[in-house]
């Protein structure tokens, strides 16, 4: 391929291309942690297989949910931070979480500085709405109003600002490049990734002495999700082939609102604005299962409550396969001024105007709390065989590819672009200091370079069997039906049997078009292999799990266990057996939040 | 899209451009039946998904499948458009549906147009905030009714449905900076908080940068996010012309 897209590349002849760091991903977190590299005047790379500004970050709709005390001058960051680890069905890591919270006003005053859009309020002020899980003092004080929004499109609005951010600061992009794998050294540290450009086919060696994944999230394992065709978990598939261990990979966020058949998302924003959701009767259910924060409960339990409905019967439509978000109520005015990309998304993929009719909706896979976990500045950590942490040198991660873990085992809603921005800049930030420090990482042997050269080569060398789009397709049908927002052993069982031989068919996987030049056939089986890895450690740590935690519900454990389960679960591909590891307790600021029966 | 049963399907005759540079023969148009569903509307790009399936070596872009990303303009039976929330009611005409890359841009591989002259274009017009606050830790404030005068320019997803539908930049697209380079100047004229507006006219007063623009209002008539570039031109040429006098 280094040569025409045939041949079998080698460390011989292999290209090299020497940075001080690259950063593999082009949406929130990649570009953040890109523009405090280019900043600091290091000699950076933004690897990215899509033009920046087509990463699944421009479809964030709602907003960014951080304590900047515009809608109420109290706010308070601890209120966050305490909102968020109750989300997080107590396994999110506290001395995260209050990093987070803590450091995000000043975050997204800067966003707000670099030109971000925000909606305003009557003084001119940052814009904020309501949304799921959010409370004013400790959950005494009623619902908050915390999340800043750039109308319904703050994701569009925060990616295009941080890509002209990144242009003013001369951020060199490798624009249309795939990685493939990591490239670690005999010593075991991170040395670069092997990437080709997807428009010549020609293959490099990225040399570097910090490599970030900010490769986003995997919902494209699932068959309904709301995520971008892209997100395919390249970052966390090149983690588990390189030998290290994910986090949490079970806990997988069912959105309660993607459009019914597409799957396309409608912002928890439009519950925020006063928006509800309503069963075949018209009956406003969500009164019943969370009678203080109804709507706006948090994800976990309103996506149940959702699907209760329906297999009670109380669906909507012809099929009862869905329930009604009605918004009608709200007024022409409002949803143009406040919901104008939803409206525009019903209309294209509902056929419907939410000013007339409710728009038809259905939990959908939406968010992967779990991931490459780390520490607060992004450093990559593994897990020793005596349990203990371990840093891996060179290597950091951030945003949806990561696991610091803010999230836990539910996510609330505003949190995920806090989090894209707060911890790509960490991450960057320790790549600037580690780099004055200097950073001693080796050069990797040929034979290590060979070893991450072994996944392409065997693609680019298929001979015959199988395409990859019917796989892909295999796949991400056993992972609805087994995996889904309910999961029980015998489903769990049976769907960890058809993934074993899924992966037998992906051995026998058959690229058909050899061709050099922007052969999408070649970058598509490239990321079957990262589906696959995502989706068996999700499937064996959920099938691990033995309680009901967040977004992970079992009917034969339906509780939730803190005696044994209070955990993180860790998974390796090369034995497949998850381990547990502590959550942090240990904030610096506040005392730290201890479990408590989760009711909204 | 899943298989359908047969007798939920029609065909549908699908054609599209194709070009190899690993190849080098001349580009044609490839045509091939299609099973969609009969009671189903679908989109433009579920239809040339079920092409790739065919034959997994058709090549195009595409990303959130949602119309906000911006990766899957393309020409469609002759109008410019994006692929995913274009749907085949309203595309297809004589159970035809012929798919090209988009017009005036060096073509990479079938539907994929090389967008670096779009992008050369949009850095031209420095599309960042220019400010001259110091970082005190605080947001700059902003009446609801100046931040309303961003609706209808920032939301523009850098697709290139209307630069490559304008013949003025098919002419000139190294000199005239096309309508979606245009549209965001005057995003960042219109803000508010931006104190380089003087700065930013100067660049745009030449014969060609804005002034190549003569009003045709193919950007507008292509939108897909219903943006007008043209409304956008005029402004600035209005700010130049006051200028000038």
């Amino acid at each position: 391929m280094a040569m025409n897209g045939k041949g079998y590349l080698d460390a011989s002849n292999l290209p090299v291309k020497e940075f001080d760091g690259i950063i593999v991903g082009g949406g929130g977190s990649g570009l953040m942690a890109g523009l405090q590299l280019a900043q600091s005047g290091m000699n950076t790379a933004v690897v990215s297989k899509v033009f920046p500004t087509r990463s699944h970050t421009v479809s964030a709709q709602g907003g960014i949910t951080c304590a900047i005390a515009s809608a109420d001058p109290n706010d308070d960051w601890r209120w966050h931070m305490y909102d968020t680890v109750k989300g997080s069905d107590f396994i999110g890591d506290q001395d995260s979480i209050e990093y987070m919270c803590q450091e995000g006003p000043a975050t997204v005053f800067e966003l707000e500085n670099m030109g971000l859009p925000f909606s305003r309020t009557e003084e001119g002020k940052i814009y904020q709405r309501a949304f799921g899980g959010q409370s004013k003092d400790y959950g005494k004080g009623g619902q908050a109003e915390r999340t800043c929004a750039a109308a319904d499109r703050t994701g569009h609005a925060l990616l295009h600002t941080l890509y002209q951010a990144n242009i003013k600061a001369g951020t060199n992009f490798l624009s249309e490049w795939f990685a493939v794998d990591l490239v670690l050294n005999d010593s075991n540290q991170v040395t670069g990734v092997i990437a080709f450009e997807i428009e010549s086919g020609e293959a490099y060696f990225l040399k570097a002495k910090a490599t970030v994944l900010a490769t986003g999230g995997a919902g494209r394992i699932y068959k309904s999700t709301t995520n971008a065709l892209i997100n395919t978990g390249d970052g966390t598939g090149m983690a588990l082939r390189a030998g290290l261990a994910v986090q949490d990979m079970e806990m997988w966020q069912f959105h309660p609102t993607g459009i019914h058949g597409a799957g396309t998302l409608v912002t928890e924003g439009c519950r925020g604005e006063g928006g509800y959701l309503i069963n075949k009767d018209g009956e406003r259910f969500m009164e019943r299962y969370a009678p203080n924060a109804k709507d706006l409960a948090s994800r976990d339990v309103v996506a149940r409550a959702m699907m209760l409905e329906i297999i009670e019967g109380r669906g909507c439509g012809p099929d009862k396969d869905h329930c009604f978000l009605k918004l009608d109520h709200l007024g022409a005015d409002l949803l143009h001024k406040r919901l104008p990309g939803i409206t525009e998304l019903s209309k294209t993929f509902a056929g419907i105007d939410p000013a007339d009719h409710p728009i038809p909706v259905v939990p959908t896979c939406h968010y992967a709390m779990g991931g490459i976990p780390t520490n607060v500045h992004g450093q990559v950590l593994t897990q020793q065989t005596d349990g203990s942490d371990k840093v891996v040198e060179g290597l950091y991660a951030a945003g949806e590819a990561a696991c610091v873990s803010v999230h836990g085992g539910n996510r609330l809603g505003g949190n995920s672009l806090l989090d894209l921005v707060v911890f790509g800049r960490s991450a960057g930030l320790h790549i600037e200091d580690s780099f004055k420090q200097g950073i001693g990482i080796s050069d990797p042997t040929n034979e290590n370079i060979n070893d991450a050269l072994k996944n392409i080569n065997r693609v680019n060398s298929s001979q015959d069997g199988e395409n990859s789009s019917t796989i892909k397709k295999d796949l991400q049908e056993v992972m609805q039906l087994s995996f889904g927002v309910f999961r029980s052993a015998k489903n769990m069982e049976a769907g960890i049997e058809e993934i074993n031989m899924i992966r037998e068919r992906t051995e026998n996987l058959y690229l058909a078009d050899k061709s050099s030049k922007f052969n999408t056939a070649r970058v598509e089986a490239l990321e079957l292999l990262n589906l696959l890895e995502v989706a068996e450690a999700t499937a064996i740590c959920a099938n691990e799990r033995k309680e009901s935690r967040g977004a992970h519900s079992r009917d034969d454990y339906p509780e939730r266990d803190d005696e044994n389960w209070l955990k993180h679960s860790i998974y390796f591909k090369e034995t497949k057996e998850v381990s547990k590891r502590d959550v942090n307790f240990r904030p610096k600021v506040v005392q730290a939040f201890q479990p408590f029966a989760r009711t909204y | 899209m899943n298989s359908i049963a047969a007798e939920q399907v029609k065909t549908l005759k699908i054609s599209i451009y194709r070009y190899d540079p690993d190849v080098g023969a001349k580009p044609y148009m490839q045509t091939m039946d299609i099973d969609i569903p009969k009671d189903k509307d679908i989109m433009v790009l579920d239809a040339l998904q079920l092409a790739k399936e065919a034959d997994p070596t058709i090549s195009f872009r595409r990303s959130c499948r949602e119309g906000v990303c911006g990766s899957d303009g393309m020409n469609i039976n002759g109008k410019n458009g994006l692929g995913c929330i274009t749907p085949l009611s309203e595309a297809v005409r004589g159970n035809k549906l012929e798919l090209r890359p988009l017009p005036g841009l060096p073509v990479v591989k079938d539907l994929i147009v090389d967008m670096t002259q779009f992008v050369d274009q949009y850095k031209k017009v420095q599309p960042y905030l220019i400010t001259d606050k110091e970082n005190d830790g605080k947001e700059i404030p902003q009446t609801i009714e100046d931040r309303d005068k961003l609706d209808g320019l920032y939301e523009c997803i850098m697709c290139g449905c209307c630069s490559t539908a304008c013949p003025s930049f098919w002419w000139n697209p190294d000199k005239f900076l096309g309508p979606a380079a245009l549209l965001q100047a005057y995003r960042f004229i219109s803000d508010s908080r931006d104190v380089a507006t003087e700065e930013r006219l100067d660049q745009l007063e030449d014969a060609f940068s804005v002034f190549r623009c003569h009003g045709i209002m193919n950007c507008v008539s292509v939108c897909p996010k219903g943006l007008n570039p043209n409304k956008a031109i005029n402004e600035i040429k209005k700010m130049l012309i006051k200028r000038a006098v």
